[in-house]
């Protein structure tokens, strides 16, 4: 294709372009060529036990993107727990406190979740739990879970079909909890698997690919608005615009600009952001495609500039994570 | 007059002309005193405008431009189209080489808002070179300034045997032969 001719020649432009997750140029599952994306159908609840993916819902997660794990073993589990859990208490012996004036005995829980995958290719995901017992607390108490993250692929094919021997891809990982333990788990993946964390952030052009789809999504029974906030760069005081639109009429709107079921294009979701821009314009007389769209929130999920998404609904959770495992894999690449 | 023609005027001597049009005020005031302080034995004068066409009223005063940059904020929508809206005030002729595309803010590629694909499309449309830059870091402003000088002074005749004509030819890609 000429666009590839393009690419090569120009480095700075290749970045640019790797930073756009949904306009490839070569054809994959979910994407074909020309930057359309194609949507997978609501998951049947047949293959996904909705029980087992509960705990992922209705969390504010953050997004870090995980280069390749070398030679993880999914067998090995129990073990990974049982180091994971040393080198958190080793490193709060040195005196690194992650909670302060409390005692907290951490206990590592390693466990696999087959539901969370997209394609063949793509590996089960990786649960890792710390639970504390408060050792003031009797020895029949639960134990309470104080930090979670999972590592997980969703149609991530493009990784994992260049990937060489050894090597896990699971490129998207997301937590909940203190920092201080998201740290602490990171440098020992790290440091045992010899991969690389990095943030994930997440662009405005990408935030307005995922309020345009999400906007789309049929929900059965009465859903929250569709919001987008703004902020205004370059004021005295920073100024945060917040736009709210009944969730029928954003899927009115959607209805009107989609031409294909089941497939998007950059045009398109173009389109339906301009619309919004035109008619808070007509009525505040503000651009807001000068501002900057740092946060989206549906009735399917939620997903902020700086990485941190919330999931609502349990049938589009492949949708959502097919499109957060093509972000992380762009960062990598 | 509401289209800008390159050859409707005069030349003033020993000089170029350059205009920059964009949303951003405050950027392109930086640029433009970074291009007037680079060294050079020709006068250089910038003008300014937020969109086009140029208000008729002082058209009279108004030199003949040498070079147009059209300045894309990566992390505005807006300025993009304000850019598209801007292009039907330029007349054919003056995407003979005349005219550049400046893309900014490209150091911050996860604040971007415009996609890529849509800007070089404009490029290719109008047969126009397509700069990336980042002018909030100084090392790059005083690059692209560099670089600005040196097309103006093509464009405005100042080297001998070559014209802005040969910018078009650099624009087939190289796959191409």
């Amino acid at each position: 294709a000429p666009e590839d001719g393009a690419v090569r020649t120009l480095p700075s432009l290749r970045r640019l372009s790797r930073a756009l997750p949904f306009g490839r140029s070569h054809g994959r599952l979910g994407v074909s060529s020309s930057g359309r994306l194609i949507v997978p159908a609501p998951s049947s609840q047949e293959k996904a036990d909705p029980q087992k993916t509960a705990f992922l819902l209705r969390k504010a997660w953050t997004l870090y993107s995980v280069t390749p794990l070398y030679r993880f073993r999914r067998g090995r589990l129990r073990d990974y727990a049982r180091l994971l859990g040393a080198f958190i208490a080793a490193e709060k012996q040195k005196g690194l406190a992650v909670e302060v004036g409390v005692e907290l005995d951490i206990k590592v829980a390693l466990s696999s979740l087959a539901d969370l995958r997209g394609s063949e290719l793509d590996q089960d995901a990786l649960l890792v739990q710390l639970s504390s017992r408060s050792q003031a607390s009797s020895k029949n108490s639960e134990d309470k879970v104080v930090w979670s993250g999972w590592f997980c692929s969703v149609f991530g094919d493009d990784l994992s079909e260049n990937v060489p021997e050894h090597f896990t891809c699971l490129p998207l990982f997301l937590t909940h909890g203190a920092e201080s333990y998201t740290s602490l788990v990171g440098s020992w993946f790290q440091k045992t698997f010899d991969c690389c964390f990095r943030r994930l952030a997440i662009s405005p052009l990408n935030l307005s690919w995922m309020v345009a789809m999400w906007a789309g999504c049929k929900l059965d029974r009465a859903a929250s608005a569709v919001e987008l906030v703004f902020s205004v760069p370059r004021l005295a005081q920073p100024l945060d615009i917040s736009y709210a639109i009944h969730p029928e009429d954003a899927k009115a709107l959607w209805d009107t600009v989609q031409k294909t079921p089941g497939e998007i294009t950059q045009e398109e979701v173009d389109v339906f952001m301009d619309c919004l821009y035109a008619h808070f314009h007509r009525h505040f007389k503000i651009h807001l495609s000068a501002a900057k769209l740092v946060k989206v929130s549906t009735g399917i999920a939620s997903a902020q500039c700086d990485g941190i998404v919330k999931i609502l609904h349990s049938q589009y959770l492949p949708g959502v994570l097919m499109l957060l495992t093509e972000l992380a894999i762009s960062q990598i690449q | 007059m509401a289209v800008l023609r390159p050859f409707d005027k005069l030349p003033t001597l020993n000089s170029g002309i350059l205009l920059l049009v964009g949303p951003d005020e405050a950027l392109q005031q930086r640029l433009s005193e970074t291009i007037l302080q680079e060294k050079r034995d020709f006068n250089i004068n910038v003008h300014l405008a937020t969109s086009l066409p140029l208000p008729p009223e002082r058209d009279h005063l108004r030199p003949r431009i040498d070079l147009i940059v059209f300045m894309i904020d990566i992390k505005s929508k807006y300025s993009l189209k304000k850019v598209e809206c801007s292009l039907a005030h330029v007349d054919a002729s003056f995407f003979l080489g005349k005219v550049c595309f400046l893309v900014t803010g490209v150091g911050r590629v996860n604040a971007c808002s415009v996609e890529m694909n849509a800007v070089c499309k404009l490029g290719e449309a109008y047969c126009s070179p397509v700069l990336f830059c980042e002018l909030e870091l100084e090392d790059t402003r005083v690059a692209t300034a560099q670089r600005l000088v040196r097309m103006l002074r093509i464009c405005a005749g100042h080297i001998p045997g070559v014209s802005a004509l040969s910018f078009v030819s650099l624009m087939r890609k190289s796959d191409d032969d």
